[in-house]
């Protein structure tokens, strides 16, 4: 190595498996599951203190859904919680840099979503009328304002669209390191490629017992257990007994070759679950539904979404027709019948936490879920979302439906 | 020098983004792709994978026969998307495309 270049820093996260420390015989918190939940709440756990946490992830970093999202961030919603939820984790993701030393390349060039029915029309007039009394700068706009904003659309067939210029996207990967790094350096343990294969609950005689967790790498026992797993979270919670509502499916995505930067928002049209934008380094990348798939959480790439994404895209953006695809993966979305997450314990199993069924937007909603989930798990007083979204509400069918979901 | 050895040309990733990958402690190959970027550009790894697994399997003891390619991610080669779009596109897709693919992707995609 020439003298003139940088020392390599030092390693600080994610050592390799062949060179891993070996998993203590316990910790505070296990946290299981390395995707943006989980390691969201890791940070802020410890963040406030509470550092003695053991993060366990099956695989490399960014393996599951926190690696392979589109990177959106949005505001609109269609129920007042999720969207002040949202406004406080985008002021969250603008301060991330800050806190945590990495630069997530956040760029906020808003959220175009388009409607083509009187029906959809009114329900982005509906959800844009709330948004703006909560504070949201969404108006509803003509399709010829819409062309405005992205002069390339065909807009021939819509009615109108709406559309909030402080939405915007980030690059997923930095977003993980960032909070990895973040919890690590404040003692934070992170295990990668350690499969949790069963876990112990705390003894009968025994109420402030551990629980063990049994893992590939050895146990590790726990004052609490988190279940972050996101997709994979029913398997866990299948480990203590607990049935999980929340269900995998399949989202593909595709990215093209890099173009000169024009597109500002993220575009989405209702109904289809089509959705693009234009990442920091040029390419188009979305996503549009396969309709009718069942639950799996392969995530195999099929020639099927490559055609009806690659049609959704050319009648959207004539010009695009002549852009290169340069590759296509997929994802689980972990998907609950109301459309919100599942939280807190389940009855009957104190100290096994829930942080699951976020229906592909867990990414986004990672900054504001984790601050709330440490400051309760800290000693601070339970946000409101610990009460709404338990998992006892679907047994009690009292759900309040978020309807605003891209696919 | 290490900063001016290229070893993904799409995507501009140096030997020296490497080193510092695994420096980090980044050992799988999904992760140093992840990390710098390498075959994800054009190409998709058919240039750089090699390169990058060989220096891997040099800077960490790791056989070479250990090291597996990342997951490859179709198409194989670019394709406008006017081809993907046009009319008997979705003739392509077999019956059998949910299991084919799955078979050969896996589980891990």
């Amino acid at each position: 190595m020439a003298p003139r270049d940088p020392p390599p820093p030092t390693p600080t996260a994610t050592p390799g498996p062949a060179e891993q420390p070996a998993l203590p015989a316990r910790a505070e918190t296990v946290v299981i599951g390395g995707g943006v939940i989980g390691l969201a709440i890791a940070w802020n756990l410890a963040r406030l203190g509470k550092s003695d946490i053991v993060i366990l992830e099956r695989s490399y970093l960014a393996a599951g859904a926190s690696g392979r999202n589109g990177g959106g961030i949005r505001q609109q919603w269609s129920t007042e919680l999720n969207i002040r939820l949202m406004q406080e984790s985008v002021a969250l993701v603008k301060r991330f840099t800050a806190d945590l030393g990495i630069n997530v390349w956040l760029r906020q060039g808003g959220y175009l979503f388009l409607a083509r029915t009187d029906t959809e029309r009114g329900f982005l007039e509906q959800n844009a009328a709330l948004q703006q009394r909560c504070g949201v700068g969404t108006r509803v706009l003509t399709p010829a304002e819409a062309n405005e904003i992205v002069p390339e659309l065909d807009v021939s067939g819509f009615a109108a669209a709406a559309y909030n210029p402080s939405d915007g996207i980030l690059f997923p990967w930095p977003f993980l390191w960032g909070y990895a790094d973040g919890a690590v350096k404040l003692g934070a343990r992170l295990h990668c490629f350690t499969d949790v294969t069963a876990i112990d609950r705390p003894p009968a005689n025994d109420a402030a017992g551990d629980f063990t967790v049994h893992t590939s790498r050895g146990a590790i026992r726990a004052h609490r257990v988190i279940n972050a797993a996101g997709a994979w979270s029913p398997e866990i919670a299948r480990l203590v007994g607990v049935e999980l509502p929340d269900r995998p499916v399949r989202h593909e995505i595709l990215s093209t070759e890099p173009l000169k930067p024009f597109l500002r928002p993220m575009v989405s049209v209702l109904g289809t679950g089509l959705y693009f934008s234009q990442s920091m380094r040029g390419e188009i990348v979305g996503g549009v539904s396969i309709h009718g798939d069942r639950h799996t959480l392969a995530m195999g790439s099929r020639l099927k979404f490559l055609t009806t994404m690659a049609r959704a895209l050319c009648e959207l953006v004539p010009q695009f027709g002549e852009v290169q695809v340069l590759r296509q993966w997929a994802g689980p979305y972990d998907v609950t019948v109301d459309g919100n997450p599942i939280l807190g314990e389940p009855p009957g199993l104190p100290r096994f936490y829930l942080c699951c069924g976020f229906m592909g937007h867990g990414f986004m909603m990672a900054p504001v879920i984790g601050k709330y989930y440490g400051e309760w798990l800290a000693g601070g007083k339970p946000h409101e979302i610990f009460d709404k979204w338990t998992l006892a509400r679907f047994a009690s069918g009292q759900l309040a439906k978020e309807t605003f979901i891209i696919g | 020098m290490s900063g001016k050895v290229i070893v993904c040309r799409c995507e501009d990733v140096t030997l020296h983004d490497v080193e510092h990958t695994l420096a980090r402690g980044y050992r799988d190959i999904e992760e140093v792709k992840r990390y710098t970027g390498f075959g994800t550009g054009p190409c998709q790894g058919k240039e750089c994978l090699r390169v990058v697994a060989c220096l891997l399997a040099e800077r960490t003891g790791v056989a070479p026969s250990a090291i597996a390619p990342f997951t490859t991610r179709p198409p194989i080669a670019s394709v406008p998307l006017r081809l993907l779009a046009g009319p008997g596109a979705e003739d392509l897709t077999s019956a059998r495309d949910d299991d084919a693919t799955d078979e050969d992707h896996g589980m891990a995609g």
